[in-house]
């Protein structure tokens, strides 16, 4: 374990953090266009969802590469383990969710 | 137009009619204008300000979430005996039907989450940093808001009661019942804003406990080399980091569909009432191990400290954790087996539960060893945990027994299922914050918690609870349903209940005589001058009670578990202090920010409650507005000098 390591995590003033203004911004737009395509347009169930499902999973990984350092750790044990048990936990949710519901009288 | 506006007031605003109601907005005024004159008077505004409400430090932070909780702990154990009073006797008269369902609702929702979470929260800020040899926590900023978030939340909860009315649909308020069409009126708003709020501040502690003892340990502390309650944080931190974001999700849906029109868990336009179930429960077991592995971890220590011995099964009470949260994600149906699932379904989330019993089981026989010839020193806190031992492995026999999904046909929502979850609550999270406010009270305030007192207190509280809560497994047993307001004479049900009822006062009274055991010890307990009252055996005990600002005027360097244990048998402590070389401390500044801007999510969630969208603006742009001036911040941290650090030593006689 490194000394520096013990202190408060120190923010850094460096430069303007354009890339997660950036990130920041796009996130809303993808939510209000996710929303747009619910209650705008009048598609199909079907391509309603295949939209919106891809809006979600281009909004996880602007999460994962703008804000979540996802390709700068000096950890990589606990990156793996983080998004494995993360990976694990939604798949249960939704996979488990779905198989209850859908026998559900 | 000022007649409509008196009538809204007198009508929907006000909660009026009700005589009790009366006696509480009285003595809510009276204790404001209390307050507020006596701070006045001793000229204490500037210092309550200064010292604590823009406070970042964790020990104080966890000071202010405990006095929370023990305030929160008062209301929600009032709630309780207005519901016994009313239950003492068949055919009743103390509550309505309209009231008693309120009572409940509040009484479950504020135990749970306004008084076991942040009892819990504030163990966790006193404790860990200490027991890492850490400085702070992570994000010390951040850790504020999570408190002021958690505080105002409850404050937007608990005002329901006076101004609007209580929600009523349970802590865990199922759709359809606490949907728009058949729950009018701003009451069950109350519960998705503020239960949202308090969360948020919930999860960010999640993360910021996972930074801080990941990153922040002593040289030379590895993982396997942490205390076990530190250990217990960090698995407890992944669990709200993963559970708390889907209650997170159902509590905004359910807000858009009363706010907004939205279906989501209404049958309309193709919603789905079950989908709340299960989102609710998805969080709401995690939530149980969530309030239940920290006082494991407090456990644990207790144990090891009294028995003067090392603990058993280190590495495996850390795995039997890691297994329970793992296998916590996914047993969450057993809370509605009886909601016409497939026998598969039901089949899977059985043993899944069952499962989960194992390492449970497995954590109990490692206390049970850790004591083996050990030399057992009877403390305050001691009591708690060994009472902890037998009165919890009755709530868990009795939850294997509800995990048995047809057996849960009998059992479901009646008596015994009450008694059953209170025998697990009570005597986990509620024994263990008891257990863990005697063990490290002298390092919080510098002095004991009376001895005498405290032991009266425990076996008042702990016969209290048994006389409560056995006869309601045998009620249960007997036909009686949960959430009933009365009962007719002639069930066989009036004598159980009428013990219960007995059984209840006396918890109220084990409570009361812990309050007149803070304030006696207040003016008169003993001052603990050595910093290390138990003869500990991790890093918290290794300096001065109370805790300096800045922790460790030196960092220690850590090479095996219990490291201070360790420390004491290897080194001389006079050689220590000569040997002590400071350095300057960097520490965070207190701020402002966080409690302002909890204020603003208070008032917009005050307003989102009304449907008030002129008052939810100027909140949310308040939210906002704070965020941006924290980001423009830069000047965040002071230094304490190393004169500062040898004059607080030498007066904690650290230094000769
Ligand atoms: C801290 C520990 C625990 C807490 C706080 C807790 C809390 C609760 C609560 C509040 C309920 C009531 C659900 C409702 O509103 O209907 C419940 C039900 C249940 N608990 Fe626990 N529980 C704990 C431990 C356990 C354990 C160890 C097991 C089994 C191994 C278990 C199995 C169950 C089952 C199967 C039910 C469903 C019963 C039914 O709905 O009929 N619980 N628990
Ligand atoms: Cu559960």
């Amino acid at each position: 374990m490194r000394e520096n390591e013990n202190q408060a995590v120190q923010s850094e003033h460096a430069a303007f953090p354009w890339k997660q203004v950036f990130g920041l911004l796009l996130s809303l737009a993808l939510t209000f266009l996710a929303l747009w395509v619910v209650l705008g347009l009048s598609l199909s169930v079907h391509a309603t969802l295949t939209i919106i499902i891809g809006l979600a999973i281009l909004q996880a990984l602007i999460q994962l590469f703008m804000f979540m350092h996802f390709t700068e750790g000096t950890e990589p044990v606990h990156q793996i383990i983080g998004i494995a048990f993360g990976l694990f936990v939604t798949a249960m949710v939704v996979v488990l969710t779905l198989w209850i519901l859908y026998y559900a009288i | 137009m000022m007649d409509s506006f008196i009538h809204f007031l007198l009508h929907r605003f006000f909660v009026t009619g009700d005589p009790m109601i009366y006696g509480a907005d009285a003595s809510i005024a009276l204790a404001s204008i209390g307050i507020v004159v006596v701070v006045t008077y001793l000229k204490k505004w500037k210092w309550l300000w200064k010292e604590w409400l823009t406070s970042v430090d964790h020990k104080k932070i966890g000071i202010m979430y405990i006095i929370a909780a023990l305030l929160m702990l008062f209301r929600g154990g009032v709630d309780a005996l207005m519901m016994r009073t009313q239950l003492a006797l068949p055919n009743m008269h103390f509550l309505t039907s309209e009231h008693y369902n309120q009572v409940f609702t509040t009484h479950g929702t504020i135990m749970i989450i306004f008084v076991a979470m942040p009892f819990i929260f504030g163990l966790m800020n006193i404790a860990v940093p200490l027991q890492i040899g850490a400085r702070d926590v992570a994000f010390p900023f951040l850790n504020a808001l999570s408190f002021w978030l958690f505080f105002f939340g409850a404050m937007l909860f608990n005002i329901s009661f006076v101004i609007g009315g209580s929600p009523d649909a349970g802590w865990s308020s199922y759709a359809p019942y606490a949907e728009l069409s058949m729950n009018p009126g701003v009451g069950q708003n109350y519960y998705l804003v503020g239960v949202q709020i308090a969360g948020i501040g919930s999860l960010a502690s999640g993360i910021n406990f996972l930074v801080t003892i990941l990153k922040m340990r002593a040289p030379g502390m590895t993982l396997f080399k942490m205390p076990m309650f530190t250990w217990s944080i960090l698995i407890t931190s992944v669990i709200i980091i993963f559970a708390f974001p889907a209650f997170t999700v159902a509590l905004a849906l359910m807000s858009i569909d009363r706010l907004f029109g939205a279906h989501f868990f209404t049958i309309a336009s193709g919603g789905s009432p079950m989908l709340w179930a299960n989102l609710f429960w998805f969080w709401g077991h995690p939530e149980v191990y969530i309030v239940l592995l920290p006082v494991f971890g407090v456990f644990s220590e207790v144990i090891a400290t009294f028995s003067h011995k090392t603990l058993f099964g280190y590495a495996v009470m850390v795995w039997s954790m890691v297994a329970i949260s793992i296998i916590g994600f996914v047993t969450w149906l057993h809370h509605f087996f009886t909601m016409g699932n497939t026998a598969e379904v039901n089949a899977f989330f059985s043993i899944s539960t069952a499962i989960i019993a194992i390492p449970t089981g497995v954590k109990i026989f490692n206390w049970l060893f850790t004591m083996n010839k050990g030399r057992i020193e009877f403390s305050t806190a001691m009591l708690w945990a060994l009472a902890f031992i037998p009165n919890f492995t009755i709530g868990g026999v009795t939850g294997v027994m509800l995990a048995l999904a047809p057996a849960d046909y009998q059992y479901h929502n009646s008596y015994f299922l009450v008694a059953h979850f209170h025998s697990v609550l009570i005597a986990g999270p509620v024994f263990g914050i008891f257990c863990g406010l005697y063990y490290w009270w002298p390092k919080m305030f510098g002095y004991m918690l009376n001895e005498r007192q405290g032991k009266l207190a425990f076996w008042v509280f702990m016969i209290s609870f048994n006389i409560c809560f056995m006869p309601m497994y045998i009620v249960g047993l007997l036909g009686m349903t949960r959430r009933m307001y009365t009962y007719p004479a002639g069930m066989g049900w009036t004598p159980f209940n009428f013990i219960e009822t007995i059984g209840a006062f006396g918890m109220g009274a084990g409570f009361l005589i812990i309050a007149y055991n803070i304030v006696w010890s207040t003016l008169k307990g003993k001052r603990d001058t050595t910093g290390d009252p138990w003869n500990g055996r991790t890093l918290e005990w290794s300096i001065p009670s109370p805790a300096p600002e800045y922790n460790f005027a030196t960092i220690p360097t850590v090479s095996a578990r219990d490291a201070f244990a360790v420390a004491k048998t290897q080194e001389d402590q006079e050689n220590k202090k000569e040997r002590q070389l400071f350095q300057p401390i960097h520490m965070p500044n207190n701020s402002g920010i966080p409690i302002i801007m909890s204020l603003f999510m208070f008032i917009a969630g005050f307003g989102l409650v009304w449907e008030w969208y002129w008052m939810v603006i100027p909140g949310a742009i308040g939210i906002v507005v704070c965020m941006i001036v924290r980001s423009f911040q830069y000047n965040d941290h002071h230094i304490i000098s190393i004169e500062e650090i040898e004059r607080t030593e030498r007066a904690a006689g650290r230094l000769s």
